[in-house]
Parts: C-alpha cells; structure tokens; sequence
C-alpha cells in the first residue's frame, strides 16, 4: 500500500505506524460524571465495516504528522489522506 | 460408508467406483431447531456436537461459499494447549483431549500429528516467563518440559544457537502438540454431522435476520430464501461484525489479515512446530515435505484474503535469523486469511443480548487448535443456554465488566487491556 501523505507525498506504508479506526473519540473523563459506558464504548466497540474505512496512521519514517486515511478494507484501495489534525476526511 | 482397511480393499477390487460423496449436499428446508452461520471448523464441529451429543438433529449448517474456504482452510494447522491462564488452559487441554481421539470419533483421517511444539527463549526473563507458564499448564494436569539450549540442539540443531543478539538459551516442549491436516478436519466434521441428520448448505448467505415482535431472532434470510430456526449461532470467524451488525450488535472485534507460506518440498528437515521466541515466526513442516511458517497480522484492519509486501518481508527476515539454513528455500505460495481479532486475544462463546442469537467469535490467530472444544462447547451452550465447564470465561461482557483474559497482551492492538 501506498500512502498519499499530504506534506510529503506518495510513500510506502512501511514509513507509517497503525493506529487504527479514527472514529472512536475520548469521552471526558471527568471524575464526577459515571461514564463508564462510554469509556467502554470507545475503548472496545467497533463497527468494523468491511469497505470504506477511516484509520489513523503516524508517519513516523517521514514528517511525523498524524493522518486520517480513507481506505476501502476489502480491496485496501486508499481513496486519500488528510492531516488528522485539520478534522474529518471528506 | 464406514471407512476401513477392508472397505479399501472392498473399493479397490470394485476399481474404486464405489466411493460416494462424504456429505449430502442438501439444499434448505422451510425451518430447523437449530441453524449454525458459517462452515468454518467451529460450526462444523457444532453442528457435529449438537447431532451426537445433545441428540439434536434438526440442524442446518449454511456457509456463504464452500465450507473450509475460509480460515479454516488457510491456517498453518498448529495444536496444542499450553496456555497459562486458568480461563484458558482447561478449555485448550479439552481441545487437545478432542483431537488425539478426533479420527477414532470421526472415522475420519484428519492426519494430526503430536509431533511437538516446541517454544524458544532467548533472555533470562524470558526463561522465567516460560517456567512460569510451564508451572501453569502442569497445575492445570497438562504435561511439558522446560528444556536447556542442549536439549534443544539436540533436537533442532540446524538453529542459529550463538546469535549475537538473540541467543538460544532454551525452550517450551509440548510434546502432545503438533499439527493436523486442516482441510481433513473440515471434511470429517462435514461427513459426521451429515450422517447423523445436519443439514450441510453451501453456497448461502445469510443477508439479515427475521425477528419477532419481541427482537427475538427466530430464523435467518439467506440467498437462498428465508430459514426459520429456534436458534441461531453465528461462528463466522472474520465476517462477524459484518453479519452481527445485520441483528444490530456492535462487538469488540475488529477484523484484520494474517498471511501465512509454504516453501517447495523437502526432505524431512524440521522435527516439530519450532517458534522464534525474539521476534515473530514459527515453521513446521507439512507431511508433504513444504515448510509452512508465518509470522505477525498485517496489522491494518482488513477484510481482504490478501496481505502485503512489508509482513512477507518480516516473516522471512525471523526466519533467517532463526534458522539459516532456509535462506535458499524457495517459498511456493502465500495466502492471508481474515480473523476476527477480539480486544483481548481471547474468544467469545456466549449469548448475545438478542434471545435467539448466540455468538463464537474472537479466535484471533489461534482458533484452529479450538476447533474441537469450540464446538464442543458452542453446542453445548445451544443445547443448554448455559456455557460448558470450560468455556465460563468466554463471555460477550467482559469488556464491560473487566474480566479481560489477558493471556498473552495481545489482541487487536496491544494497548487495551
Ligand atoms: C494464515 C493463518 C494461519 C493460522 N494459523 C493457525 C494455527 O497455526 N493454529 C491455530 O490454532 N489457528 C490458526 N489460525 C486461526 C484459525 O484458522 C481460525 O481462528 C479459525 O479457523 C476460525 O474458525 P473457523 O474455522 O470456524 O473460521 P472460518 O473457516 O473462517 O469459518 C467462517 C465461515 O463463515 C462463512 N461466512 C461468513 N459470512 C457468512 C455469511 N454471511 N453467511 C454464511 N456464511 C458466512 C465464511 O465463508 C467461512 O467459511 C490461522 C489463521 C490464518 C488466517
Ligand atoms: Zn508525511
């Protein structure tokens, strides 16, 4: 697989470290409210598509920006990358 | 058709135009008490359980494709039960128990071979984490050796002993593991069930679930029409999200892509399954002479039976630094499979919060040694709505309540548990 990192390029995936799905977000964790539910949501439920996909991953080889990737998890065609910061893939 | 040495020798004077088909290839009736998702090992072996342990016979099987074409025909065929775990250990011992007399029970030649398995260490921490995990296993009644690096050069001595960086110090010995013919598994469990009434239904997916008012599951629709069922078991392996999320449910499985290899065919080289305790790789070799070795998941979620260069790469790097003297093998083939890895690393067998739906799941790269105890007791929670003796810890909720079973940190990504 190649990867189209928005600030360096097409680059071989090997460059890059997993992560995994981005769609799960950190509840607050703040002590007084009981959000054992959604700690347990986000940290062991998935939805697992089989198709299109948003994943996480770290360009570790190259300019270390953390990606959000649009990828197809049956044919591993990757649609496009943006930088995980800047917000949701299209 | 009872197999024999005098039905061969009946068969070979008849020219061998007597063999009949193994299995009835049936096509699906209007309702069944008990309908089993996927013809994979474990829903085979169900199915298989289900028919001559519980007496239940009004039973489908339904399998997408063709059965075994699946994991349960890519994976590299290892056994053995040398977990530490008390949740673990007595159900893998069961499997083992299952295995050594699976041929007798299924008159069936499923070739398994308790050649060995033998785990390497190469640190000192490392030897006290096998010791310890020997101590486990002889707790549980299942025997194994602790041997030193002579020990070992004895019986693999092709090793790479004096690796500057990897020394091989000693290993973990079960003698009782070892290997077996994947697809023989698959076929003696097919023809099994088949004889004793299961219903065995290629080439049918199953597309939805029929509810009843009440959400309960009460059949299936598949490609081939709708099934009615009392109860449902899913065992569809890396597909289960997929068609758990058709009743609804979200689990704690994400599904990802192991490859696994096969080198041309040599001459007996390899004495048992041999693992590298340093980095991953693990090597037998196959009855037909081809070294069969794989190493980590590709490590991206994947539903694809392929995997990519990077992985191949890794293997083959473990395997040189293992074991040398395979750097001019040439490797035949490579295929991936896809599992479903649970957060954990460890299975669930379990009921689902929807009445009528039960779930096996979340054998990771490590269900076919479970074959036998998983249907074992897959079947037995379907006869009885309640888990088999050794399978209590496997269930659906433990991510809830915290009862992780952390054998071995591994899982889907390390860091969730
Ligand atoms: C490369 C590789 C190497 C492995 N090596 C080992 C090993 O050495 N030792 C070990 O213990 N384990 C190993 N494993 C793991 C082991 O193969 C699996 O854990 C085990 O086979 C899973 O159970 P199963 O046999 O029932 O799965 P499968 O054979 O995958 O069965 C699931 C079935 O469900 C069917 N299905 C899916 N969706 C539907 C649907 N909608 N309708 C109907 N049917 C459906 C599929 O077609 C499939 O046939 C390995 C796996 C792989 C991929
Ligand atoms: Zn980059």
């Amino acid at each position: 697989m190649r990867i189209p990192c928005p600030y360096c390029g097409s680059r071989d995936s090997r460059e890059f470290v997993y992560r995994g799905d981005a769609a799960p977000v950190r509840p607050a964790s703040d002590l007084a409210s009981d959000n054992a539910d959604a700690m347990f949501d986000y940290l062991y439920l998935r939805d697992n598509p089989a198709g299109q996909f948003e994943d996480l991953w770290y360009h570790a080889q190259g300019c270390r920006n953390w990606l959000r990737v649009t990828r197809d998890t049956i044919t591993h065609d990757i649609a496009g990358a943006v930088l995980a910061r800047s917000g949701r893939a299209a | 058709m009872r197999y024999s040495i005098l039905q061969l020798a009946r068969q070979a004077l008849g020219r061998h135009r007597g063999w009949g088909p193994a299995w009835r290839d049936a096509s699906p009736r209007d309702g069944y008490d008990i309908v089993i998702v996927g013809g994979g090992g474990h829903g085979l072996a169900a199915a298989y359980y289900l028919a001559k342990v519980h007496g239940i016979t009004n039973v489908a099987l339904v399998e997408r494709g063709w059965i075994g074409g699946g994991n349960a025909g890519r994976n590299t065929t290892i056994i053995r039960s040398n977990y530490a775990l008390p949740g673990n250990e007595p159900f893998y011992e069961w499997s083992m128990k299952l295995w050594e007399g699976l041929e007798q029970d299924l008159n069936y030649n499923a070739m398994v071979s308790q050649r060995g398995v033998l785990n390497l260490f190469h640190s000192d921490p490392q030897r006290d984490a096998y010791a310890r995990r020997g101590n486990a296993m002889r707790l549980h009644g299942v025997d194994c050796d602790l041997l030193d690096a002579d020990a070992v050069r004895k019986m693999a001595p092709f090793l790479d002993f004096d690796n500057a960086r990897f020394p091989i110090q000693g290993g973990l010995l079960q003698a009782r593991g070892g290997t077996a013919r994947h697809d023989a598994v698959n076929w003696g469990y097919a023809r099994a069930a088949s004889a004793l009434g299961v219903d065995i239904i290629q080439n049918c997916e199953v597309t939805g679930f029929v509810r009843d008012n009440a959400g309960a599951v009460t059949g299936v629709e598949t490609s081939r029409g709708t099934i009615r069922a009392g109860k449902v078991g899913l065992a569809v392996a890396g597909m289960t999200s997929h068609v758990a999320a058709k009743a609804g449910l979200r689990l704690p499985i994400e599904s990802h892509v192991l490859q696994a290899f096969v080198s041309e065919g040599l001459k007996p080289l390899i004495p048992g399954v041999i693992t590298f305790g340093a980095g991953h790789f693990y090597i037998s070799q196959s009855d037909k002479g081809g070294l069969v070795f794989g190493g980590d998941i590709d490590g991206y979620n994947s539903y694809a039976q392929r995997g990519n260069l990077p992985v191949v790469e890794d293997v083959c790097e473990g395997g040189m630094a293992l074991m040398p003297m395979i750097g001019r093998v040439r490797m035949l083939r490579s295929w991936g499979g896809v599992m479903d890895m649970s957060m954990d690393g460890s299975p669930i067998i379990d009921r689902t919060p929807i009445d009528g739906l039960y779930l096996n799941a979340g054998w990771c790269y490590g269900g076919f040694k479970a074959t036998p105890a998983s249907g074992w007791c897959f079947a037995h929670l379907l006869a009885n709505d309640a888990p088999h003796e050794t399978a209590t810890a496997y269930r659906l909720d433990r991510f809830r309540t915290g009862h992780m079973i952390d054998e071995k940190g591994a899982g889907a990504q390390a860091n969730l548990h």
